[in-house]
């Protein structure tokens, strides 16, 4: 039986067409996944669907009856849930309160809480999923954050089930027990659209693929059809070629974490507890592990954010006395954000603004005192923006209104324009398509090449096996020691980023000389 | 109703939609005039007359648009580096009190010098006024919307009490009122018959550095930068406190300015009604001219000849000068929903 | 020292710290109401003023005390629903905007007032609410004349906070209202429309404000002047911050402020031969700055504060 049907659906922001005459269908009792890239138009489908936006053309049938557009209420009443990417929970509110709101009419002057409790726990049990309904939503885990976004949608009686990209956040370990769930759900009379672009992910647990590219639905595919050559192919719309990782003899120490320790707030556990890493000249380090374990710390201290509580930090061999953003520039360190938007660029300023951001103060940008030498500066980006490929209309246009893979190469382009002894990469695809991750990619390679030392943060840990010499894993804001990528398997950091951290201790360490 | 941006936004929309909004504005207090029962021609023509109708009207709303250019600028540079100063009139207070201070017979010097010591004085008061509040956001993150706002009043009851204590003016025949300042320190007219005085043109000229080192210089960037996006300016390397911290003293210096304008420009001794309100019309004028220094001038003079218009329209026609306030209020909020439209495009659907 | 402790002995010192509470609790009330849905509300030193000249004028006009209230409340509701079209739907600056509300709300208060009593010398008056008297417990000694007999609209003032505790943190559209503050796309994502919160919110916290202001004209004094609100809705805006943003809290701090400056006012009395009275005016205002910096360290934001919504934004 057909549940939903989405016929000729369309929608265009300004000049960008992100959904062009989409048309696709989910049956009972199916995992229907849906494919493509970032920026291909997944979320905005799914947010027509959910009606956070409103479609230009076409409509959506859910259980035969057309829904009206622009309606969340509408969706959530016909029986469609959604688990958004970035969850929508309330942190200092309890799960209890985040699930049962909007579930009573807003006139109502009594909160039923005893009830909904009750029904909450039943529900749990239904589906075997464990949740502790009077916890601040602060106080639990990624993993725990989810089922409640999971939970929410099934109190409210949701019978379709979206997931937009379930599993960014998860351990392997996690995604397997949230892919026990959903079979669960599915054998319950659920139906399930996920939306990923992981492709192990998608032949594990899907029934059917669906594949947008650039806002197109170029192919449908059922899953015991398929495999990973020919669905990546479907997704990018040419062969996906590999960067070629060569491998290299390490150098010497670029940079040195010397049992680093940074305290968290009143009250809080530390949030890196005694770290230490060494990164050394031709070599990429990638760091593993969930969100949220101090991954944000380590990269604050990197980028000389943070000051640690106690241990050191040697820059090439000297130990850093000033911990601050300035000092890290000029001693050798690229600092690739982790949010693009918030802390790499200055989104209201111009691009060529953002491009001499970290060299403003260095003397051929400024004459007479500290008048600005606009001509240099124009000509300092125009170089950059060649080399590095950045493609915009003009220079003088607001940096926010660049794509996401051309902001990062605006990033990369000022990071690495200084050479750098040691770049810290977090998240540096994050969000990005195909072809930039490549450049990407391809960028971050040629700098080790060129001897630089490079920790690449991830959750991607296809991304770290493709990209890295060596792998750490950070869990509670501990660090594991390094471990060849050729040792060990993705189910070993699996296990090693949901605590046991020990379990790198039978692998020879790597760099231990 | 939804807001898109707009992909490109054309230089005249962003030049011209304030001209419009203010338009706007006087269409919706026309509304006030008609509830009067006066003629709203009637009014509007006697405004003007009194704004800029006669040599005489001209030069007392120069003069009126002095204390507001530099004031408006104090809250147009501490805006652009999104650090909320609406202390202004506080500042100019302590200005006011630098200059008397100095001015008053501490010192006599040529007046080439004195001039210009009462001015840096009345800055640097200015500018420490705001060193509280920029310590506790910087250290304590302690919002300085109302840390300012609640000095303004401890700074007027400090000058009150001042003005009735220890800096009464024994000549002042009971009046609170300061002694006058010497002649050294008192500012030249640059306009025969007229209360006109060089504060006039120190208003400009700090209108023009204050554009000068906004768009030309690192300072400016670093401000421009903070304003948008602290994080990022963190990131990049850019101090945040020491940024904030510079705009402070610039935003605090340049209220102080308007302190010394008053007191050794205007009235020549220091009084309780110095300002009526300069600090808090500062931030009007900041927003009529989208905060940009140059703008400044032209609002400054705007909303001053407001001000001047309104007094001598509320003798010839009946209706209360409040309407000037209501006005000056009016067209802000419709500035501010123009600049708004100008960036944005409204679609019903 | 003694005269000092004297001070906490009198019931008129008890009496008039609630008497001083009253607007302050209201203003405080409203900004946290409106502050808990995610918008700051600069526009509240202009709303009290409105709501105090509203009332006021309501009733001089020959309408009744408390349809005055209403009208009061109506009209600051009036003037949130603008500050939220302006912050909420349009998504402008809440501090810019928050401050041209203040500044068209007052000069609008005293533009109306001029127009509707010209050039009346001796500030014209009006009978205001009357202290009642409650057989049996308004004779008490002592608590008696501190805390049984006062107006209606002072009792209605302490009883608004049980009720805006049970609203905030006992109902639907409370915990809707906090979770706006704290995700609004939280809110979103269960179908419930976050404008319409927010915008209800700023509404009814304006109203609270109005009737705050109104307090002044309507209860405390008889009379509407200029200048009356003085501050007063700034020091209620670092009074929320004070209470971290919980109405229980904004209680106990308007209390304590209200004491403090009761306390004032008694301590001019014997020290006002030394220390200027000048002094003792800045109190407050020291005193709230001297709050913020307490709590600022504790203060635990609403995370959406300050931060606009717009539906369906392409990130």
């Amino acid at each position: 039986m057909m549940v939903l049907h989405i016929k000729g659906v369309t929608k265009s922001f300004g000049s960008l067409v992100a959904n062009d005459n989409i048309s696709l269908t989910l049956n009972e009792g199916e995992v229907l996944a849906l494919l493509g890239e970032n920026g291909a138009g997944k979320t905005t489908l799914l947010n027509i669907l959910f009606g956070h936006y409103v479609a230009d053309e076409g409509e959506i049938d859910v259980f035969g009856t057309q829904l009206s557009p622009g309606a969340t209420d509408a969706a959530i009443d016909a029986g469609v849930g959604m688990v958004h990417q970035h969850f929508t929970l309330a942190d200092n509110l309890s799960v209890l309160e985040n699930i049962v709101l909007g579930t009573e009419p807003l006139t109502s002057w009594k909160l039923d809480t005893a009830q909904a409790k009750a029904k909450l726990t039943a529900l749990a049990n239904e589906f075997g999923m464990h949740i502790e309904p009077d916890k601040l939503v602060a106080d639990i885990s990624v993993g725990e954050r989810q089922r409640v976004e999971i939970m929410k949608a099934l109190y409210r009686g949701a019978r379709i089930l979206i997931l937009d990209e379930p599993t960014a956040v998860l351990t392997p370990q996690e995604v397997d027990n949230l892919f026990i769930t959903l079979r669960a759900m599915v054998a319950k009379g659920l139906s399930i659209i996920f939306i990923s672009h992981k492709l192990h992910e998608i032949l594990a647990i899907s029934d059917r693929v669906n594949v947008l590219r650039r806002g197109c639905m170029v192919g449908e595919i059922a899953t015991k059809d398929a495999d990973r050559d020919s669905l990546a192919e479907m997704m990018v719309g040419r062969e996906v070629s590999r960067p070629e990782v060569e491998h290299m003899e390490a150098g010497a120490p670029v940079i040195e974490l010397g049992n680093v320790i940074v305290a968290g707030g009143r009250g809080h556990k530390p949030l890196l507890n005694g770290v230490s890493i060494t990164i050394h000249k031709h070599e990429i380090v990638g760091l593993a592990g969930v969100a949220g374990n101090g991954q944000s710390a380590l990269g604050d201290l990197l980028s000389g954010l943070r000051t640690p509580s106690s241990g050191t930090v040697c820059i090439a061999g000297d130990t850093v006395v000033d911990y601050s953003p300035r000092a890290f520039i000029t001693k050798g360190i690229g600092r690739i954000p982790e949010d693009r938007h918030a802390r790499g660029v200055v989104g209201d300023m111009t691009v060529w603004e953002n491009m001499i951001s970290e060299n403003l103060r260095e003397k051929p940008l400024w004459r007479f005192g500290r008048l600005i030498d606009f001509d240099a500066c124009r000509e300092f980006s125009r170089n950059l923006i060649e080399q590095f490929d950045v493609r915009c209309k003009t220079m003088e246009m607001p940096a926010k209104q660049l794509s996401g893979g051309n902001m990062q190469k605006l990033i990369l382009a000022r990071t690495l324009q200084n050479e750098p002894r040691f770049i810290l990469a977090n998240q540096p695809v994050r969000g990005l398509d195909e072809g930039a991750i490549a450049a990407v990619h391809e960028r971050l390679l040629a700098a080790k090449r060129a001897g630089a030392g490079v920790l690449l943060v991830s959750e991607d840990l296809d991304e770290l096996f493709a990209l890295a010499d060596k792998i750490v894993v950070i869990y509670h804001g501990n660090v594991s020691p390094p471990l060849s990528v050729g040792d060990v398997t993705v189910q070993d950091i699996g296990i090693m980023m949901a605590g046991d951290l020990s379990h790198g201790e039978k692998f020879d360490r790597a760099g231990a000389a | 109703m939804r807001l898109e941006p707009r992909e490109s936004v054309s230089f005249w929309l962003v030049l011209f939609a304030p001209i419009g909004a203010i338009g706007v504005a006087l269409v919706l207090t026309s509304g006030l005039i008609l509830w009067t029962g006066e003629s709203i021609i009637e009014a509007y023509v006697s405004l003007l007359k009194g704004a800029f109708g006669s040599r005489f009207a001209l030069a007392e709303t120069l003069t009126r648009a002095t204390p507001l250019m530099l004031t408006g600028l104090a809250a147009a540079v501490a805006f652009r580096a999104r650090f909320w100063n609406i202390g202004a009139e506080g500042q100019l207070y302590c200005g006011a009190l630098a200059a008397t201070y100095l001015g008053t017979g501490l010192v006599t010097l040529h007046p080439a010098i004195m001039v210009p010591l009462l001015f840096i004085g009345g800055a640097l008061a200015g500018g420490m006024a705001l060193l509280l509040p920029v310590y506790l956001k910087s250290k304590l993150s302690v919002d300085e919307v109302v840390t300012t706002l609640l000095l303004n009043f401890v700074i007027l009851l400090f000058v009150n009490y001042l003005l009735e204590g220890p800096w009464r003016d024994p000549m002042s025949m009971g009046w609170p009122q300061a002694a006058s300042i010497i002649d050294e320190g008192v500012l030249p007219r640059i306009m025969e018959k007229s209360r006109l005085h060089l504060g006039f043109i120190i208003g400009i000229i700090s209108a023009v550095l204050v554009w000068v080192v906004m768009r030309f210089t690192v300072w400016g960037y670093e401000i421009r930068a903070v304003g948008h996006n602290p994080s990022a300016a963190t990131f990049a390397g850019i101090s945040v406190n020491l940024t904030v911290l510079r705009v402070a003293l610039i935003s605090g210096g340049l209220a102080g300015f308007a302190g010394v304008t008053e007191v050794a420009g205007l009235k020549g001794y220091l009084t309780l009604d110095l300002s009526p309100g300069f600090g808090y019309a500062g931030i009007a004028v900041a927003m009529l001219a989208n905060l940009h220094p140059l703008g400044v001038i032209a609002s400054a003079i705007f909303l001053a000849g407001i001000y001047v218009g309104a007094d001598s329209m509320s003798r010839a026609v009946n209706i209360p000068n409040y309407i000037a306030d209501v006005m000056v209020a009016v067209s802000v909020l419709a500035v501010l929903v123009s600049l708004m439209l100008s960036q944005y495009r409204v679609r019903f659907r | 020292m003694s005269d000092l402790l004297e001070i906490f002995l009198t019931a008129g010192f008890w009496a008039a710290t609630i008497r001083i509470a009253c607007p302050l609790i209201l203003g405080t009330i409203g900004e946290l109401i409106c502050e808990r849905a995610g918008v700051l509300n600069l526009g509240i030193e202009g709303i009290m003023t409105i709501g105090a000249m509203s009332g006021w004028m309501w009733v001089y006009q020959g309408g009744d005390l408390w349809t005055g209230l209403m009208f009061a409340a109506f009209i600051g509701a009036l003037f949130g629903i603008l500050h939220s079209m302006f912050t909420v739907h349009l998504g402008l600056s809440q501090h810019v905007s928050g401050i041209g509300i203040t500044m068209l709300a007052s000069s609008l208060s005293f533009f109306v007032f001029r127009m509707m009593l010209p050039s009346s010398t001796t500030p014209p008056k009006i009978v205001p609410f009357k202290p009642i008297n409650i057989p049996g417990l308004s004779d008490m000694p002592f608590l008696g004349e501190a805390i049984f007999s006062h107006t209606p609209m002072t009792y209605f003032s302490f009883a608004v906070v049980p009720v805006v505790i049970y609203v905030l943190y006992r109902t639907p559209v409370g915990l809707a209202v906090r979770m706006s503050g704290e995700n609004p796309m939280a809110v979103e994502a269960q179908g419930i429309n976050v404008l319409t919160i927010r915008t209800a919110a700023v509404a009814t916290g304006s109203a609270f404000m109005a009737v705050g202001g109104a307090y002044l004209t309507m209860s405390a004094f008889d009379a509407f002047y200029f200048g009356m609100i003085n501050g007063r809705g700034w020091i209620c805006v670092a009074l929320v911050i004070f209470a971290s943003w919980r109405p229980g809290k904004a209680l106990l701090g308007a209390l304590l402020f209200a004491g403090l400056d009761a306390m004032q006012v008694r301590a001019q009395q014997f020290a006002g031969g030394f220390i200027p009275y000048q002094f003792f005016l800045m109190l407050p205002y020291v005193l709230s700055i001297a709050a913020m910096i307490v709590m600022a360290r504790r203060a635990r934001y609403p995370k959406a504060l300050l931060i606009p919504f717009r539906r369906g934004e392409r990130i």
